[in-house]
């Protein structure tokens, strides 16, 4: 079957989902991301990769921190980086997405990083580069849909391996609102491929996605029973702009269910840590006491994301 | 191919050993290129009884023929346990050829500091270089056809040994 992230050879050459990679890529991925963190503690924290090469953020979704982040693995590979700001230029025009697109492969454009409300997106651009026969741009997906978030789910990957070296005894819970959650399912597909003895998908039933079991999880309503005896535990932001709807009767509420306080994390093993994606809302999924207790490695997380980003981009640009 | 007597890896390490000795700077560091250099430099370190930790560097993010082969396929972390600033470095290869590894080494390691000199330390030079870079120590020069690939290895024993092989 044609996987449309590899090329001819096999190799990795965009990055749209980590559903279909396989587990050679992703270790790959993760053992160079190791080599890109050191570079990052040096004083000159760049190196000459991608000198001359042009990186397009198209955020058409709002991302800050993503967006930053990105950015920042960019230069640090020497890339020049321009970020668009789609939202309020072209698209608000009526120039369609592979338009916008057209346009920037004619300035000389090496690299997308995408960030698209509709899933399939990132897809659809690396399609028509294809089509087009252009092999030597790439495309990164930065989050589309509720597809997929592959960079945080490698990044989520990077953190675990670090943490506890070894995936295939390990148990891990993945918490709150999935079925909205793009890095949930990139978390999932990466644990599966990674070979974890267990992962759990913990919410309440209206917010995990119609048949999460067949991805290969067990599916947890209660909080307790979700987290006795994981390793790892994985909070998702709640939402806010879900709260109006008729998913949650309200944020205390969720608190009071599923919010991560030390009292819960007591369930977990001793030595568990306590992963999240950012933007955290404090008091809502997770306890402030959590958030900078000695578990929390979610700022570490930001840390490992530049140098698996910078290592994501080298790749693919490479091949 | 015509046979080549394979000299003994061990044997020129010690060889390497005695060039390097009598012109060894007190403060001087070595830092072996991936993985070949690293092996000699651990060699190297024991025999001209150096206290001071070696340096690994992997090239990788500085190889000019990214843009054509892309990203090293095992790119190992790179680690300078010491302050570059004024120090005298010597960089050690298994094998000094095109000179383009040195080259990128050298770029390397300009970007942990500004060390006082660099030199050079190779077990083996086969000549054909295409960058103005000579060693300052080496032991063995050897010319061969540029379709052979010179290779330094770990045997099961830690023995460091040479073969040839036919470039794939």
């Amino acid at each position: 079957m044609h996987n449309p992230q590899l090329n001819a050879n096999g190799e990795l050459t965009h990055l749209l989902s980590i559903e279909g990679l396989p587990r050679e890529v992703i270790v790959h991925i993760l053992d160079t991301a190791s080599s890109f963190l050191k570079v990052s503690a040096r004083e000159v924290k760049k190196v000459p990769l991608l000198r001359g090469k042009s990186v397009f953020n198209l955020f058409f979704e709002n991302s800050t921190r993503t967006r930053t982040t990105f950015e920042i693995a960019a230069k640090r590979l020497s890339a020049d980086v321009i970020n668009l700001d789609v939202t309020r230029s072209s698209t608000a025009k009526g120039e369609t997405l592979l338009d916008t697109v057209d346009n920037l492969v004619a300035m000389h454009a090496d690299m997308f990083v995408v960030r698209h409300a509709a899933s399939g997106a990132p897809h659809l651009i690396a399609d028509h580069l294809r089509r087009l026969q252009r092999s030597d741009v790439h495309v990164v997906n930065a989050g589309d849909g509720r597809h997929a978030h592959p960079t945080q789910g490698l990044l989520d990957m990077y953190t675990i391996r670090h943490y506890k070296r070894d995936f295939s005894q390990l148990v891990v819970a993945i918490v709150g609102d999935i079925l909205h959650s793009r890095v949930a399912r990139s978390d999932i597909h990466a644990l599966t491929t990674l070979g974890v003895a267990e992962v759990r998908a913990v919410g309440p039933q209206t917010l995990l996605p119609a048949c999460v079991e067949s991805m290969g999880v067990r599916v947890f309503n209660d909080l307790r029973l979700g987290l006795r005896d994981c390793d790892v535990v994985i909070m998702l932001r709640l939402q806010n702009e879900r709260m109006s709807g008729t998913l949650l009767p309200s944020a205390r509420e969720y608190f009071r269910c599923y919010g991560l306080t030390p009292a819960m994390l007591e369930l977990a093993k001793p030595e568990a840590i306590v992963m999240h994606p950012g933007p955290m809302n404090r008091g809502v999924e997770i306890d402030s006491d959590v958030a900078d207790g000695p578990q929390a490695v979610i700022l570490p997380q930001v840390t490992y994301g530049i140098a698996v980003r910078m290592a994501v981009m080298s790749i693919i640009a490479g091949n | 191919m015509s046979r080549l007597e394979l000299p003994d890896a061990e044997t020129q390490c010690a060889e390497l050993a005695d060039l390097i000795r009598p012109r060894l700077h007190p403060d001087s560091v070595l830092v072996g290129i991936h993985s070949g250099g690293v092996w000699v430099a651990q060699r190297l370190r024991e025999l001209l009884g150096l206290s001071s930790e070696i340096g690994l560097i992997d090239v990788s993010f500085y190889r000019d023929d990214y843009g054509e082969k892309g990203l090293h396929a095992r790119v190992r972390p790179s680690s300078i346990p010491f302050d570059v600033e004024g120090r005298p470095l010597i960089l050690v290869d298994d094998v000094l050829y095109t000179g383009r590894t040195t080259r990128a080494a050298i770029n390397a390691l300009f970007d942990y500091g500004r060390p006082a000199r660099i030199q050079l330390a190779v077990l083996a030079d086969r000549g054909r270089r295409e960058l103005p870079v000579c060693a300052d120590f080496c032991p063995w020069r050897v010319e061969l056809e540029p379709s052979l690939e010179l290779i330094l290895s770990a045997g099961d024993d830690d023995r460091l040994q040479w073969t040839v092989a036919q470039d794939a």
